[in-house]
């Protein structure tokens, strides 16, 4: 029930905005839908930590402790967002670089991708896994070129393709799955592409066909993760759309991504029997995280080089869950869960900085504390808070995934503290001008809405300094059922 | 009734057929002869699909089959005609880089699908398996086209001949996904043509030109 209502409601929202998405109300009426989602979500947890695992539905549907925290955590941020969204749009609109008809495909799309970003989390099907990551890219292409400038219509074009690239590649993928399946569970009944039976034969599979199917999951999910080389489409897709989208794409696209990802690395270590597919999940994260750290340092616009750290972040969880074992697939879920948080907390405030500013371009962002402290130090915040600095949660995990990295593979150490120190130098060195200094800019048209940057920030800051026990379990949970 | 020899000997035909079909698309220029081989290759997956459906004696194969029909052949053909007269671009062709180095390329590309396909076909059970490499290489082909290709139009034909392959092997390896996942398929591309359709509509509004060199801005510097 609970889950009828948490895949429904989007749909019913992205339906309802359709239709009245270019009144006043809109905004409202989107952070309402998103709210009643967020609700039912928690419903949904409550029961799963009450009644253990749910299969509904014919089987399609799964909920465990891996992904249940996934869902709550998109659909908070979800609500958020929403949040955020109702004064930014109505700035821009102020601003005039959109329409109450773009408005209304904005809404409903919002609603749409969050649909299929619950979907993606909740099927126990990989077919239907795939069908919902396709609905995710497809909702969010038009999006990205909200704007419809030449630079946003470059952005989505490449989002579209290199997705659907890459995505077609996890197709290939899924059918190789499903050929190996076939072959041990049969066509009768259909359970042959859904994961809990995969899960319980495992051992059964072809290891050949598995580690073949495995390479080219990884590379289709893996583009849409942001995994270096194939990671380009994600600082356009960033910097191009509105922002409310890049704090959902980098917040919740990334990590339902990653989520397809080790559910089929679950399934291929277990045929396979041998650490191939950490290994490449591993080399493949070790690279994104020093690529992304890099190319920080090249950055000129705000959003842009949160892109980057996005691609560094998820290159860091890639690696921890290439390590495997209890304590780096905890951390990794927890580094999902704070990187999540702040960083959709930042893009709220470079958001509005960039509007406050009129530009993009961090040499014209300057002195935020002095036009609007909110902002100046939501932002200031949130980047000590991602650099990971002690008190905040990005510090446990981070420190979690080094040291289990230091006890196991100590050769990938210095990549690691490579990648942390050159994000460092190169994101403080760029917020600090921006946050303080002079500036004579005038303050915004509408009051922005920066209670869920400090909301997201303190849950980060309340994860690092202390983590309730039943929060702990369910991570240990989840790390469990990822071996 | 024939036998199954002869109707895997048909198919083996068809899956040349196919393969050709990716060929020929290399080196065709004009943007309207892209796509109706894009509808042969609907054909001959359509064909192909009903052949399996007949020998396997599974009949939900047949609404598969019906699904490429309407699909690939008619509407996708048919939305993407449409597009390039209402966007003047019917007498559109493109330069194309070398063919024949292409072409090697091309021929490269069929050895290793078929190197990598090979022990995967050897665990097959069904009469199509030994398609399965000519699907992989239809597949690469078609991201080879959509590499060398420089206009927006003749990249998403590339996109769809790549799910083609897709397709083709999802029936050469296994009979098909099942009809839900199927379903689910199609409708998402053919969600992903109209998108693209509106994209066309923007770009050509911004750039005056349908030529993606234009969108090249977003770059490292």
């Amino acid at each position: 029930m609970e889950l009828l209502l948490v895949l429904g409601l989007p749909l019913l929202g992205s339906i309802l905005l359709a239709l009245f998405g270019a009144r006043r109300y809109a905004a409202d009426l989107n952070a309402g839908m998103s709210l009643a989602t967020l609700t039912a979500a928690s419903l949904l947890v409550l029961r799963v930590i009450r009644y253990g695992p749910i299969l509904v539905g014919h089987e399609q549907f799964f909920v465990d402790s891996f992904n249940v925290f996934l869902v709550a955590l998109t659909a908070f941020v979800g609500f958020t967002t929403s949040l955020f969204s109702r004064p930014y749009m109505r700035i821009e609109e102020h601003h005039g670089r959109i329409n109450p008809r773009r408005l209304r495909l904005y809404h409903s799309m919002y609603q749409l991708f969050m649909g299929a970003m619950l979907l993606a989390l909740l099927t126990n099907n990989m077919g239907l896994l795939w069908v919902a990551m396709e609905a995710a890219t497809l909702s969010t292409v038009l999006l990205v070129s909200l704007y419809r400038t030449r630079a946003s219509l470059e952005a989505a074009w490449k989002y579209f393709i290199l997705c659907g690239v890459g995505i077609a590649q996890a197709l290939f993928g899924t059918i190789l799955l499903y050929f190996a399946a076939e072959q041990t569970l049969g066509r009768e009944g259909m359970t042959a592409l859904l994961w809990t039976h995969l899960n319980a034969v495992k051992g059964q599979l072809e290891p050949r066909v598995l580690g073949l199917a495995f390479v080219f999951l990884l590379v289709g999910y893996g583009t849409k993760v942001g995994l270096a080389p194939l990671h380009n489409w994600l600082p356009d897709a960033h910097a191009e759309g509105p922002t409310p989208v890049s704090a959902v794409l980098s917040g919740l696209l990334l990590n339902v991504a990653l989520y397809a990802v080790i559910r089929c690395k679950v399934l291929v270590e277990g045929s396979v029997g041998s650490l191939l597919p950490g290994r490449m999940l591993m080399t493949f994260g070790l690279l994104s995280a020093v690529l992304g750290a890099f190319f920080l340092w090249r950055q000129r616009d705000i959003k842009r080089l949160f892109g980057y750290s996005s691609i560094e972040h998820m290159g860091i969880i890639t690696f921890a869950f290439g390590l495997g074992g209890p304590v780096a697939n905890f951390a990794a879920l927890l580094h999902m869960t704070v990187h999540s948080l702040t960083k959709s907390s930042i893009f709220f405030t470079a958001g509005h900085a960039s509007q406050t500013a009129g530009t993009q371009q961090m040499d014209g962002i300057r002195g935020l504390l002095g036009i609007s402290p909110t902002i100046g130090w939501g932002l200031m915040l949130g980047s000590i808070a991602i650099l990971g600095m002690p008190p905040f949660g990005v510090f446990a995990s981070e420190f979690l995934i080094l040291t289990t990295a230091m006890r196991e593979h100590p050769w990938s150490t210095p990549f690691l503290l490579i990648a942390l120190g050159v994000a460092f130098a190169a994101i403080f060195s760029r917020v600090q001008p921006m946050v303080f200094g002079e500036s004579d800019a005038p303050p915004l048209p509408h009051s922005p809405a920066l209670l869920p940057v400090f909301i997201h920030l303190a849950m980060v800051l309340t994860l690092g300094i202390y983590m309730p026990p039943a929060l702990a379990e369910w991570y240990r949970a989840a790390a469990r059922l990822i071996g | 009734m024939t036998t199954p020899h002869l109707i895997t000997q048909f198919l083996n035909l068809l899956a040349a057929g196919l393969l050709l079909i990716s060929f020929a698309m290399l080196s065709r220029r004009r943007t309207q002869r892209l796509i109706t081989l894009l509808a042969w290759q609907g054909v001959i997956l359509f064909l192909s699909t009903c052949l399996v459906a007949h020998s396997s004696g599974l009949s939900e194969l047949y609404y598969s089959a019906g699904l490429t029909l309407i699909l690939k052949v008619i509407a996708l053909p048919w939305i993407l005609h449409r597009l390039i007269y209402q966007l003047g671009a019917q007498w559109d062709s493109e330069p194309l880089v070398n063919i024949p180095a292409t072409m090697l390329v091309g021929l490269a590309l069929v050895i290793f699908a078929f190197g990598l396909a090979q022990p995967i076909s050897m665990l097959a059970t069904t009469i199509t398996r030994h398609t399965l490499g000519i699907a992989l290489a239809v597949i690469l082909l078609s991201f080879l086209m959509m590499i060398t290709r420089r206009k927006a139009i003749t990249q998403v034909i590339g996109f769809l001949a790549m799910e083609n392959g897709l397709f083709f092997a999802a029936t050469s390896a296994t009979y098909g996904m099942p009809m839900v996942i199927e379903l689910g398929i199609a409708l998402d591309l053919l969600v992903g043509v109209f998108i693209l359709g509106i994209f066309f509509f923007q770009i050509r509004e911004q750039f005056e030109s349908l030529d993606l060199h234009h969108l090249e801005a977003l770059k490292e510097d």
